[in-house]
Parts: C-alpha cells; structure tokens; sequence
C-alpha cells in the first residue's frame, strides 16, 4: 500500500477515505499464536462471532465457517469465549514474520 | 460609527464576543477571566447573542465541546486563564492537530502551588508548544482589537489553527478604559463568513476526523499541522493591515517604541510594556538612549523581525512574566537568544524575570535594568545572565 506524503495528506487528521479499515490488514499485528477452527467441535454458538473484536471470524449464511486471517490479530478472545467442553478454537503456534513481510 | 466606552479587559472580550456572535461560545468560569463568561452569559440572557452558549462542568470540557462544535462546521470561542488553561492542556493540542480555528482570550494568570489569582504569563507560556497562536495584548484596546483579528487569522484558509488572545490577569482583566468599540455591522463584515473545510454536520461527506496513527501516519500528519502554524506571520501582517486601514489602528508581530535611535533595548510583552515605556521617556530626558520592543505576537515567533530591529544595539535586556524550571533562561529570553545567534555581530543580552504572581514592576525598575544594560554596553560583558526583578533576595 502507497503511503501518501505529508503535503498530500487532507488538513487537520480529516480522513475522507470512507471505510478504508478494510486496506488496514490487522492481521499482520499477529505474533506468534493464531486461531484454529475445528468444525466438528463448534455448537454453532455465536461467542466467537460476538467478542471477536475485529470480525475476523467467518460466517457463511447461518454458520461459523472459520477465521478470516487477514483481520484476525490473534489476541485469544474468540478461544477464551468459546464454551464448549473441548474449545472449537484452539490457539496454535504460528511464525512470526516481519511487519515489512507480513504487510506485503 | 465607533464610540468610545468606558470597559475593563473582560467586558472588551465580552463586547467583541457579542459582535462577532459565534456559532457556539462554551467556557466555565475562572478568575481573572470569569467577568467576560458572566458578560456574555447576560448578552445571551438579553437576547443580545443568537449563538449557543454553553457553561459545562470544567474547562477540559468547555475545550472539548469547542472541538466538537468547530468540527460540526461552527465558528467557536471560549475564555479561561491560569488552571482552567492547564486543564484544558490535552485538548488544546486536539484542536490544534485537528487544525480547528477556536479562539481563546486568556485572562493571564499564575499556575499553582501556591494558589495565587494574579496576572503572570505561566499558563500561556506553558501552552507554547500546544500549537496555538499566541497574540499578547498591553491594554483593553489591544485586548479588544486581537480579538477580532484573532478570527480573521485562525480561519484563514492557509492557516485553519486556534489562536489565543492573551490579556494580563487583573492588570488589563479588570482594569477600566476607554476604548474604541467599532460598529457592530463593520466588526461583523471586517471578520467575514466563516465556512468550515470539513463540517461533521454535512451528511453527504462521509469521513473521520481525529483517527488513530501508528508509526506509519503520525509523523505526516504532524509535519503537515505545522504548515498551518507557517503560513501564520504573512496572514497575521495582512490582518493587521488591514485593520489598520479599516479602524485606524495598525498592528504587527511587535511594536517599536523610540527603538529606531536606541542604543539599549527593554524587551518586555503585554501591560509592563505601559510602564515600560513611560520609564523610557524619562531616561529618554536623561539623555539614555534606550527603547522599547513589545512582541505582540509570540507564536508563531517572528524571529526574523525581531533580530533585524534589535542587531543594532548594544545591550538588549529580556524581561519575561514565566519562568522555565530548568531551562536556560526564561521562555521569551530563549527564543530570542536563538533567534540571535545566526548574526555574527549581535548585542549583548540578559534575562530577568519578573511579576510573577502578580507582582508589580514599577519605572524604577525599568531605570534599575537600563543602568545594568548601560554597564554592559559600557564593559562588553554580561555578568548576570539571568536575574529577577522585585524580588527581596
Ligand atoms: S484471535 Fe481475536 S481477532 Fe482472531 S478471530 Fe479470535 S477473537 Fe478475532
Ligand atoms: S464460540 Fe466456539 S462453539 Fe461457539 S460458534 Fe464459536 S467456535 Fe463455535
């Protein structure tokens, strides 16, 4: 993603670029540990869905499909919340790459 | 037509507040500058101002609701002093960042511990870096006349940055003057219409205002707020021009009083700049040749103009209502010293500080540091860099 210079930049912090959120992949804020989503397990509760704070978790129609690892910043909510008596999100090891890296 | 009126500081505050009539006026209450809230509330109480006025609970919250009233598109003012500035201090820099044009008449007044209601320059000094203009005022008449410029300059269009009137605490606050009010209709046409770039209130522009920044943005976007503050001195000498020719009364980034044959130079801001120059004219019958230079505007700081008028001398004496714990020498001493510095050949210069708390400055004192300036034109040396003035020892 291009960075605009200073003189480009709109006066006074105004950003017009309405919903640019989704270019701002919080996904590469990760470090070191992702969710893991196992079917199988999910009662299909909604909690993850609910607390996720950054609404990476994946929806197709009625049902959690998954995470979406572009946005999810691996902060742990969604496995914390999860009730079920073996989680259907597990937090598992992942490597740490640079931001450059990550951001590319 | 103008008439003269008999007002102190406030009630000037007050009266030009009632004819520019801004969109939003929010401030809480604070001595010394308590008189121009109470003016104003009666105006709106008389129907005699049509914008809101609005008191909240404390002055972090007076400035915060100025922010959001200048961001819905509103033109916006507010007045406090001393502790009621210092609590505003994080927004100040927001409605600085955000390059929203409110402006603040700031009733001078020291910053506690010790409590103490009197007129010295430590809460706006302290807020020099906040990324406001700074315009300093000697009397009510200057106090009244910033304040209208002080609209013209903070809307600019190159500039779109806050700017505060400042008037000393009780020595102008609540002095009576006579002084020449303008016509409301020409007041109100010299100001103009003001048109917000970015009003939150227009529902066809989606945007955001105040966003977060990481690495990536901050540093842009505090380079690109600068440029407000830098395009500032051209309009602010266009303002005043202009004033000049539209009420008689033309203002610039500092006034020279018997400066264009003086050898010694007082430098001293706001009321001490009264007394000060009553002292000059009889040193001036003594044969000292000794002038005055009153910075009216002090940020942005017109270095430039200043060092060109003070080069020539011999001896130059700053005299500064704060103090800067720790630094090397009070605030406007500081500024002008570096501003020196790129002059191969520049005067010698020394530092006194003065008045805090309220304390007076009398034309003996004036007399006291043009001996010390005439010493030191004499021996070429400074002894004392940094001295206080009234102050038992
Ligand atoms: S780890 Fe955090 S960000 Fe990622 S899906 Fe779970 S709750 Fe959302
Ligand atoms: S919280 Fe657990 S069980 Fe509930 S929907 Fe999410 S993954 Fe499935």
């Amino acid at each position: 993603m291009k960075k605009e210079s200073w003189k480009e930049l709109t006066l006074g912090t105004i950003n017009l670029d309405a919903g640019n959120s989704v270019k701002n992949l919080t996904g590469t804020w990760r470090s070191g540990k992702k969710p893991q989503f196992i079917e199988e397990r999910c009662i299909q509760c909604f909690f993850c869905w609910l607390y996720c704070p950054h609404f990476a978790i994946e929806v197709d129609g009625d049902k959690v499909r998954g995470i979406n690892y572009d946005y999810c910043t691996g902060c742990g909510i969604c496995s914390v919340e999860c009730p079920t008596k073996e989680k259907a999100i597990v937090m598992v090891k992942e490597e740490v790459k640079l931001f450059e890296e990550r951001a590319k | 037509m103008s008439k003269f009126v008999t007002l102190n500081g406030n009630q000037t505050i007050g009266e030009a507040a009632r004819q520019i009539d801004p969109d939003v006026i929010a401030a809480y209450p604070i001595t010394p500058s308590t008189a121009i809230v109470e003016t104003i509330a009666k105006f709106k109480a008389d129907g005699l101002i049509s914008g809101e006025f609005v008191c909240p609970e404390s002055e972090h919250s007076a400035m915060s609701l100025c922010i959001g009233a200048a961001s819905a598109g509103g033109r916006v003012m507010t007045a406090t002093a001393s502790q009621g500035l210092a609590l505003m201090w994080e927004m100040l820099y927001i409605a600085a960042g955000l390059r929203l044009p409110i402006v603040a008449a700031i009733a001078n007044r020291s910053l506690s511990a010790p409590i103490n209601i009197h007129g010295d320059h430590s809460d706006t000094m302290g807020a020099r870096d906040s990324g406001w203009i700074q315009i300093y005022s000697e009397n009510c008449q200057e106090a009244y006349d910033n304040f209208i410029q002080a609209f013209r300059i903070a809307e600019h269009l190159d500039v779109r940055t806050p700017v505060l009137v400042g008037l000393d605490g009780f020595i102008i606050s609540h002095s009576m003057e006579v002084i020449q009010v303008e016509d409301d209709a020409e007041v109100k046409k010299f100001i103009g219409e003001y048109k917000s770039l970015y009003p939150l209130l227009d529902s066809k522009v989606k945007m955001t205002v105040g966003p977060i920044d990481f690495t990536d943005y901050y540093f842009e976007h505090k380079r690109n707020q600068l440029e407000g503050i830098e395009n500032a001195p051209q309009v602010i000498e266009e303002v005043g021009k202009e004033f000049g020719k539209k009420f008689g009364r033309e203002y610039g980034f500092f006034e020279g009083y018997r400066l264009d044959d003086a050898e010694l130079c007082i430098v001293a801001m706001s009321s001490a700049a009264g007394t000060c120059k009553d002292a000059i004219d009889e040193l001036r019958s003594e044969g000292k040749r000794v002038g005055l230079l009153k910075p009216r505007i002090f940020r942005p700081f017109p270095h430039q103009r200043i060092s060109e008028a003070l080069i020539k001398m011999k001896a130059v004496a700053v005299l500064d209502r704060s103090s800067s714990p720790g630094a090397f020498g009070a605030p406007l001493f500081t500024e002008i010293r570096s501003a020196l510095y790129d002059y191969e050949e520049r005067p010698k210069i020394t530092n006194y500080v003065y008045g805090l708390g309220g304390r007076d400055i009398k034309i003996e004192h004036f007399k006291e540091v043009t001996d010390d300036l005439e010493k030191i034109a004499e021996t070429g040396k400074v002894e004392k860099v940094y001295s206080y003035i009234n102050l038992r020892e």
